[in-house]
């Protein structure tokens, strides 16, 4: 048994390496799909990081009259953390508000001059950040709807800044995206597949002659198949090392491109990272390929 | 040794390769087939190696209808049986040393073994020099050599070939006779098929004729009906 499978493996070996050409064409198509399948593993990250970064900037904004009081904002908080539809609320306070407005505006001298005249004209703020992009909409109904009063029954609330429109747009764009990256992945890992499939049983189909006369000579189906699937772990293993390789030039590319965003993934780390995931990905993904090519290629010619 | 029964075969193109064949062999035996292209004799020994199975009647070897016979039991049937083709079927990525190795290894033997028979066996059919050459740096009656070499080197009960001096030059077509007689007289059977009247006279012993498909002859004295 342990014969067999040394002579089995040694024998994997030397037909990858006699093989020439056609092992080369194997280990080809092989790396493109391993780096097809790695590229698409990489964009996702991207994609993700980039939807979190997106969904990170989009928030409501709350501004309260000037005349409401820190402690009746900070109730509004409260209620407002209260809500399971509510990740998180930050709180600026008046002078917060009135030192931005004028970090914005030091250049207007007619908004500064005006602003020296007059006392504090802003109200405090509040910034919510939902859960999820869907909920938004219901929180600013609900801030709209329940009348926020003071003692006295005057309205806090001054104005709510939210963009309905982006909001939606975002929301729209994620589930396309979503939708369009799952379609365009399986479809592209599809045709690898086929392609890693036809290559690797033109490869056996070369042999298909000398599998009949293995088959003649009294070779059982073991011993014939397990060279070729010996050349299947073989590639599969050279094709995952050289497309895993060939990946970091691409995410260097990427992240060249990519420059102008400023708050971008950092492809390159996040690849260095991920370095052994992906590799043990891809490796695993060539292995499953070839050898299951070559696992179902061989067998249509065992039947002598 | 070897009983056919009444064997016919029809290919799925409705060509019929052997009609209604009985004929024994028995062990130690040198029988050789004859008949002109088209005759049946390919698929007589296909029979033999249960590359084809009878369309009706029966192949036996030793006790065993190899009609019944599995798939999965065809590798341990083969292992009895050398063969040598008139297209040599070398495999192409090995050498002389491995393409006769590889029998042994599919047989299950050991590495000792291996290096002590494939250069007994490559003296005997005399290419003790071509141990590392491919197939394609070989000629055809080196080739030829190689292949009988692998067919011999597990001691098989029987040996068949198949118009194995088909390809090849009469001095090549002689000296390989002469090599199958002499495995002949080791004790091994050797049941071989030819349309060349040479070769007939060269092995002198048991012929059988086929003429589409029928058996049509049986000689014990190597009297030839071409």
């Amino acid at each position: 048994m342990l014969l067999n499978f040394k002579r089995i493996v040694k024998s994997g070996f030397i037909n990858f390496w006699r093989s020439g050409v056609v092992s080369f064409a194997s280990v080809v198509v092989l790396t493109a799909t391993l780096f097809v399948i790695g590229g698409l593993y990489l964009g996702q990250a991207l994609l993700i990081s980039s939807l979190e970064t997106i969904k990170e900037k989009v928030d409501i904004s709350v501004s309260f009259q000037p005349y409401a009081t820190e402690v009746e904002v900070m109730a509004v908080k409260h209620q407002l953390e209260l809500l399971a539809t509510v990740k998180e609320v930050s709180y600026s306070s008046r002078e917060d508000e009135l030192a931005d407005f004028k970090k914005r505006n030091q250049d207007n001298n007619l908004i500064m001059q005006s602003l020296a005249e007059v006392s504090n004209p802003l109200g405090a703020r509040l910034n919510i950040k939902a859960v999820d992009p869907s909920h938004y909409e219901n929180i600013v109904n609900s801030l709209k709807t329940e009348d926020v009063l003071d003692s006295t029954g005057r309205k806090l609330i001054y104005d709510i800044n939210y963009r309905q429109v982006d909001i939606d747009r975002f929301i729209s764009f994620v589930k396309a995206s979503g939708r369009l990256g799952s379609a365009v992945a399986m479809a592209l890992i599809i045709i690898s597949i086929f392609t890693v499939f036809s290559t690797v049983s033109l490869a056996i189909h070369v042999s298909r002659e000398e599998i009949a006369v293995m088959r003649l000579v009294g070779a059982n189906n073991r011993y014939i198949h397990g060279p070729f699937i010996i050349e299947g772990v073989v590639a599969g293993l050279l094709s995952s090392l050289l497309a895993v390789l060939l990946l970091y030039p691409a995410v260097i590319w990427v992240r060249e491109v990519t420059a102008v965003f400023p708050e971008r993934l950092d492809l390159v780390g996040y690849y260095l990272n991920h370095f052994s995931t992906l590799f043990f990905l891809l490796f695993g993904a060539g292995l499953v390929l070839s050898v299951m090519a070559s696992f179902w290629a061989a067998r249509k010619y065992l039947k002598v | 040794m070897i009983f056919f029964d009444r064997v016919t075969k029809i290919y799925p193109d409705r060509s019929l390769a052997l009609d209604q064949v009985t004929f024994s062999v028995d062990r130690g035996e040198f029988l050789t087939v004859v008949g002109h292209s088209g005759a049946g004799k390919t698929t007589l020994l296909k029979m033999i190696l249960v590359e084809e199975r009878p369309t009706s009647g029966a192949v036996y070897l030793d006790s065993t209808d190899l009609r019944q016979l599995g798939r999965q039991y065809l590798h341990r049937l083969r292992r009895k049986i050398g063969s040598v083709f008139q297209d040599y079927r070398l495999l192409p990525n090995k050498t002389v040393f491995e393409n006769i190795a590889f029998t042994m290894e599919a047989a299950g033997r050991a590495d000792d073994d291996i290096s002590s028979d494939v250069p007994y066996v490559l003296e005997l059919v005399g290419l003790a020099d071509k141990f590392w050459n491919f197939p394609n740096q070989l000629s055809g009656g080196e080739k030829q050599r190689v292949a009988i070499a692998r067919a011999i080197v597990n001691q098989p009960d029987i040996l068949i070939a198949d118009e194995p001096t088909g390809n090849l030059d009469p001095v090549n077509t002689f000296e390989i006779v002469q090599i199958f007689r002499k495995i002949n007289d080791l004790g091994t059977t050797v049941i071989l098929t030819t349309h060349n009247k040479s070769v007939v006279e060269a092995v002198g012993q048991r012929v059988i004729t086929l003429e589409n498909g029928r058996l049509t002859r049986d000689d014990k004295n190597g009297r030839d009906a071409l």
